[in-house]
C-alpha cells in the first residue's frame, strides 16, 4: 500500500455565532491515495465544501479549525502559516469552485490569469508562460487557443469558462485538485465533457482528486472511492461500485434507493422521512437516528465510529459484531 | 465605439432641450422681465419698445427657439441686479471656481483612494477604525461649518491662512489665475480643503466599501486557491476591480463639487460663479438664475458622458457588446 | 406584552443593545429631540420674546469662561439672546424642516416607485427617466432652484409667511428620486413573485396589492435610506438658511444661527457660531450613526 497523498484525521470545524458554537464538522477521517478521485457526495448543508475550505486553507471567517490533523504528503498543512499555506495553494493543492462566472476575473483575459498563476509557483518567463497557456488551454480542448488566449471571460461559453478554470487549477502541477461541485452550474449536456475531461487530465498525470458534489450520477461515473456525508460527519466511505450497488449505511441506502431506476417503473419514489438536522440541532448518537428504519436503543446513546461493513466502512451499530446489540423488537 | 458615443450624445440632447426649457420658462415667465428691467417709472413706449426688442411679443415657441439660439452664442441677456450682460459675469467668475474646484477634487482624490484602500486593506486596524469614524464626522459636518472652523482656527486664532478673498492673481488672456502667485496659492488652502473635505469621506469610505466586497468576491477566492500572492491579489485583483465603478461615482461627484462650490464661496467671499448664483437667487436675477442653470447642465451632460465613455474603455464587457 | 417581549429578544434589538455606538448615538439623538421639541418648556429664555431682551446682556462668553456668568450657559450674541435658548428653538426649526422633507420626499418617492414598478413599460420608464435625470444633480442646486423660483414667483410678504413650506417642499423635491428608485426596484421584485400574480389573477385590485403586499416587503431598506436621508436633509436646510435663502429670520434655524455668529468670528465670539453647530453636528451624526447601524443589522448578508 502507497503511503496516501491526503491525510485527515478527526477533522473538527467550528463557527461561533451569537447562540454558541456551531460544529460543522465534528470529527471527519480519510484518506486520499495518490492518482485516485475521491467522490465526497451529500445534501447542502452536510459539509463537503466546508471539507474542502478546510483542506485548502480558505475556510470563511468565524469558521476556524478546531481541532484535528490535515497532512499532505506526509507533513502536516493545516497548521501552517499564511505565507506557508500561500505556497502550496495552487502548487500542491489545486481548486475547482461551482461558477465560472464569477470565479473569473471579468477584466483581465485569460491568457494574464493563466500567466500569472504559473509564474507565482514556477521559475519561467513570460514568454514561457504564454505559451504554456496556451498549451494549457489546447489540453482543456479550447479551439482556436492561440487567439483565444487574449480573450476575456464572458467572450466564452459556460462549458469553456469552465474548462479554463480547470486549465488553472492544473497549470501549477499540483498533487491534489479539489473541485468543489464542478459541473452543477452547467448544462446538463455539457456535464458530462467537463467531467470526462477533468478525469483525463487528472488520470494522465497522476493527479488525485477530490470531487465534492451532490451528484450521486457524475460520482459513478467519476470517482475510484466515495465518502457520504450527513450532518457534518461521514456516514459510509468506500469504494464506489460497492457503496453505489449495495450501499451499507441506511442513510446511503435510503439515498440510492430514491435516485428512480432506469430499468423499470416506480409508482412511488421512496423517500427518507425528515430532513437532515440543523447544526445546532444535532441527535445525541447518530445524527441519523431519528430518520433510520433500524435505529435501536445504542443509536440514541452512542456516536458510531466508522466500522467496517461488508464492501466499505459505515458508521453504524448495525455492523458492530463485538457487541451483541438490544433490539427494541426481537 | 462611434455608435456608442453617437448613442450617448444623442440621449444627452432632450436632457439638455428639458433643461433649456426649464430655463426659458423660468426666464419668460416668472416675474416681470420688463418692470425689472426698466425700473419702477416707465412710459408705456419704453415697454413697448423693449416688448419688441426682447421679442417677448412673439409666440412662445418662436422665443423658445430665439432663446436657445440666444443661449448657443452665448447670449444670456441682462442680469437684473448688476446691469450688466450675464456672459460677461459668469466668464469673469468662471476661472475661480474651476480653479478652485480643481484643487478640490486633486486633494479629494489624491487622498480619499489611498486611505480607501488602506481601509479597505485592513479593515480591522485601529487606523482602519480611527479613519472611519472621521469620515462618520466628515459626512455630518455641513460645508459651511467646515469653513467657518477652518477660518476660526487658521485665519482668526492662528493667522496662518488668509479667510476671504483670492489673494493677488495674474491675468493671462481672458483667464485669472491664483496659481502663480504665492498668495494665491494661500487663498487656495481653505476654500480647496473645506470644497473637498466631502468628497473625500465620500470617496474614501466608497473606496473601501468596493473592495471589500471584491475582496469577499469569488474570483478573489479563486486567485487566492491559486495561490497568488497578497499583493498581486489586492493590486493586480482587487483594485482594478474596485476602482471601475469608483470611476462614475467619481465623475459624478465632479459635478457635486461643482454645486457645493456654492457654499464655499460664500463662506470665504470666493469671488466665483457659485457666489454670483447665490446673489442672484436672493436678489431674484433670474437671467443669472437661468444661465447658471443651462451652463450647469451642459457641465453635468458632459462629465457624465465622459464617463460613459471611460467606463467603455475601461471594462471590457461593454465593449464586446453583449456578453454570452 | 408578548410583542414588546418579543422585539426585544428579536434580532434588530440584540444587535442594539450590543452595539454602544448605536445605543449612545440613540440617547444623543433622543436628547437633542427632547430638546428641540420640548424647547417652549425647557428653554431657560425665550430668545425670540423681543421684551424680554436686554442689549445690556450682548456678547456674554459661555459661563466655563472666564467673565461668563451662569445665568447664561453658553453665552449670548449680539443682541442679548441666549445661546442656549437659541439653540432649542433653532434645532426645532432644523428637526420639523428635516423630519418634513424627509416625509414629504418618502410619500412622494414611495408613490412614483410603485406606480412606476407595478405598471412598468412606457410609464415606468419615463417615471425613471426623470428620476434618473434629476439624481445627475446635486439636490442642493435643486433645492436652491426651487427655492429661487419661488422667491421670484411670489410676492415677497407671501413668500416670507410660507417661507418654511417653501423650503421643506424644496428639499422634499430634491431627495424623492433615490426612494423611488429603491420602492421601483422592490415593486419589479415582488410582482414577479407568485403570490402577486395569483392575487392579480383572482382580481384584487393593483393599489391593494402594492400596499399590502409590496410595501412591507421594502419598509427595511426604506427606513435606512430614510434615517440617513433626515441627516442630508436637516444639513441641506441648514445650507439653504445659512446660505440666507433658507428659513426666514423670525424663526431661525441653527443654520441662520451659524450665519448669524460668522460675522463675529473675528472679534472674537466665538461661541455664537461654534455651539449652534456643535448642536447641529451632534444631532446630524447621531442621525446617521443610528442609519448606519440600522443598514448594517438589516443586511441580511453581514448576519
Amino acid at each position: 500500500m502507497t503511503a496516501p497523498l491526503l491525510e485527515v484525521r478527526d477533522l473538527v470545524v467550528e463557527f461561533p455565532t451569537r447562540r454558541g458554537v456551531l460544529r460543522a464538522l465534528d470529527r471527519v477521517s480519510f484518506d486520499i491515495a495518490p492518482g485516485e478521485v475521491l467522490g465526497v457526495v451529500g445534501e447542502s448543508g452536510a459539509g463537503k465544501s466546508m471539507t474542502g475550505a478546510a483542506i485548502i486553507g480558505l475556510l470563511e471567517r468565524p469558521g476556524r479549525i478546531a481541532g484535528g490533523t490535515i497532512a499532505l504528503g506526509g507533513t502536516r498543512i493545516d497548521n501552517l502559516s499564511a505565507r506557508a499555506m500561500r505556497a502550496i495553494r495552487g502548487r500542491r493543492i489545486g481548486a475547482i469552485f461551482q461558477d465560472p462566472l464569477t470565479t473569473l476575473n471579468p477584466l483581465l483575459t485569460v491568457g494574464r490569469q493563466l500567466a500569472e498563476t504559473m509564474r507565482t509557483h514556477l521559475a519561467i518567463d513570460a514568454a514561457e508562460a504564454r505559451r504554456r497557456a496556451v498549451g494549457w488551454l489546447e489540453a482543456v480542448g479550447i479551439p482556436a487557443a492561440a487567439e483565444r488566449i487574449d480573450a476575456y471571460p464572458h467572450q466564452f461559453s459556460g462549458g469553456m469558462r469552465q474548462r479554463v478554470v480547470i486549465a488553472l487549477a492544473l497549470c501549477a502541477e499540483p498533487e491534489l485538485v479539489v473541485a468543489d461541485e464542478p459541473t452543477t452550474a452547467l448544462d446538463v449536456s455539457i456535464q458530462a465533457q467537463v467531467i470526462a475531461l477533468l478525469r483525463r487530465l487528472t488520470r494522465e498525470k497522476g493527479t488525485s482528486v477530490m470531487l465534492i458534489t451532490h451528484d450521486m450520477g457524475v460520482i459513478a461515473e467519476t470517482a475510484d472511492r466515495v465518502a457520504v456525508m450527513y450532518a457534518g460527519r461521514i456516514a459510509e466511505i468506500g469504494p464506489v461500485r460497492a457503496v453505489v450497488k449495495a450501499a451499507a449505511h441506511p442513510y446511503t441506502a435510503g439515498l440510492m434507493a430514491s435516485i428512480p431506476p432506469l430499468s423499470h417503473r416506480v409508482d412511488r419514489l421512496p423517500q427518507i422521512e425528515g430532513a437532515m438536522p440543523r447544526l445546532n440541532a444535532i441527535p445525541t448518537g447518530c445524527a441519523y437516528n431519528p430518520r433510520c428504519p433500524h435505529a435501536f436503543d445504542r443509536c440514541t446513546a452512542e456516536r458510531p465510529e466508522l466500522i467496517d461493513a461488508p464492501g466499505s466502512r459505515a458508521a453504524c451499530w448495525l455492523f458492530d459484531t463485538h457487541a451483541p446489540r438490544a433490539r427494541a423488537d426481537a | 465605439m462611434s455608435a456608442f458615443v453617437l448613442s450617448r450624445v444623442l440621449q444627452s440632447l432632450p436632457v439638455m432641450l428639458a433643461v433649456a426649457f426649464i430655463a426659458f420658462a423660468l426666464f419668460t415667465f416668472v416675474g416681470d422681465p420688463i418692470a425689472n428691467m426698466l425700473g419702477q417709472e416707465f412710459t408705456p413706449q419704453q415697454r413697448d419698445a423693449l416688448v419688441a426688442a426682447l421679442g417677448l411679443d412673439q409666440p412662445v415657441p418662436v422665443q423658445f427657439l430665439r432663446f436657445v439660439g440666444n443661449a448657443l452664442q452665448g447670449e444670456f441677456g441682462l442680469s437684473y441686479r448688476l446691469s450688466r450682460p450675464v456672459a460677461d459675469l459668469i466668464a469673469e467668475r468662471a476661472p475661480a471656481t474651476l480653479e478652485l474646484a480643481l484643487c478640490a477634487s486633486v486633494l479629494a482624490l489624491a487622498v480619499g483612494i489611498p486611505l480607501g484602500v488602506l481601509t479597505g486593506l485592513r479593515p480591522r486596524s485601529v487606523l482602519s477604525r480611527a479613519l472611519m469614524a472621521l469620515s462618520l464626522v466628515g459626512v455630518s459636518l455641513p460645508t459651511f461649518l467646515i469653513g467657518s472652523l477652518l477660518i476660526l482656527v487658521f485665519a482668526v486664532w492662528l493667522g496662518w491662512l488668509p479667510s476671504f478673498g483670492r489673494g493677488d492673481t495674474v491675468a493671462l488672456g481672458g483667464w485669472t489665475t491664483g496659481f502663480l502667485t504665492a498668495s494665491g496659492w494661500r487663498a487656495l488652502v481653505l476654500p480647496s480643503v473645506t470644497l473637498g473635505l466631502f468628497q473625500l469621506t465620500l470617496i474614501m469610505r466608497l473606496v473601501r466599501s468596493e473592495m471589500l466586497e471584491v475582496l469577499r468576491s469569488d474570483y478573489v477566492k479563486f486567485a487566492r486557491a491559486r495561490g497568488l500572492r497578497e499583493r498581486t491579489i489586492n493590486f493586480g485583483h482587487a483594485l482594478r476591480n474596485t476602482l471601475v465603478p469608483v470611476i462614475t461615482i467619481v465623475g459624478l461627484q465632479i459635478g457635486s463639487i461643482i454645486a457645493f462650490s456654492i457654499v464655499t464661496e460664500t463662506v470665504f467671499q470666493w469671488p466665483g460663479m457659485g457666489l454670483l448664483f447665490i446673489q442672484s437667487v436672493s436678489a431674484a436675477d433670474i437671467p443669472v438664475m437661468a444661465a447658471y442653470l443651462l451652463l450647469i447642465s451642459a457641465v453635468f451632460v458632459t462629465i457624465n458622458l465622459v464617463v460613459d465613455l471611460l467606463y467603455y474603455a475601461v471594462d471590457p464587457r461593454l465593449r464586446a457588446g453583449r456578453g454570452h | 406584552m408578548g410583542v414588546l417581549a418579543r422585539a426585544w429578544d428579536s434580532d434588530l434589538a440584540w444587535s442594539f443593545r450590543r452595539s454602544p455606538v448605536a445605543l449612545l448615538s440613540a440617547l444623543v439623538a433622543l436628547v437633542c429631540v427632547v430638546g428641540a421639541a420640548g424647547a417652549s418648556l425647557l428653554a431657560p429664555y425665550n430668545p425670540f420674546d423681543l421684551a424680554s431682551l436686554n442689549l445690556m446682556d450682548a456678547f456674554q462668553p459661555p459661563a466655563f469662561m472666564e467673565e461668563g456668568t451662569a445665568e447664561h450657559l453658553l453665552g449670548t450674541d449680539d443682541q442679548g439672546r441666549d445661546v442656549l435658548s437659541a439653540i432649542m428653538y433653532g434645532a426645532r426649526v432644523s428637526l420639523l424642516v428635516g423630519v418634513s422633507a424627509t416625509a414629504f420626499a418618502v410619500l412622494l418617492g414611495v408613490l412614483v416607485g410603485l406606480v412606476a414598478g407595478y405598471a412598468g413599460g412606457v410609464v415606468d420608464a419615463a417615471l425613471m427617466r426623470v428620476a434618473d435625470v434629476q439624481l445627475t444633480f446635486p439636490n442642493i442646486l435643486i433645492a436652491l432652484l426651487v427655492d429661487g423660483v419661488a422667491r421670484a414667483a411670489l410676492p415677497r410678504e407671501l413668500h416670507d409667511e410660507i417661507a418654511v413650506y417653501v423650503v421643506i417642499f424644496a428639499i422634499g423635491i430634491s431627495d424623492w428620486p433615490r426612494f423611488a428608485r429603491t420602492v421601483r426596484g422592490s415593486t419589479l421584485v415582488e410582482r414577479g413573485k407568485e403570490y402577486v400574480m395569483a392575487a392579480r389573477v383572482i382580481g384584487i385590485a393593483p393599489a391593494r396589492i402594492a400596499l399590502t403586499h409590496v410595501l412591507p416587503n421594502v419598509l427595511g431598506p426604506l427606513l435606512v435610506l430614510g434615517t440617513l436621508n433626515l441627516g442630508l436633509a436637516v444639513i441641506s436646510e441648514a445650507t439653504l438658511s445659512f446660505l440666507g435663502v433658507g428659513v426666514p429670520l423670525t424663526q431661525p434655524s441653527l443654520g441662520t444661527l451659524i450665519r448669524i455668529g460668522n460675522d463675529f468670528l473675528f472679534s472674537g465670539e466665538w461661541w455664537i457660531t461654534v455651539f449652534p453647530g456643535v448642536a447641529l453636528v451632534a444631532m446630524v451624526l447621531s442621525v446617521n450613526l443610528l442609519g448606519d447601524w440600522l443598514r448594517d443589522a438589516l443586511n441580511p448578508r453581514l448576519r
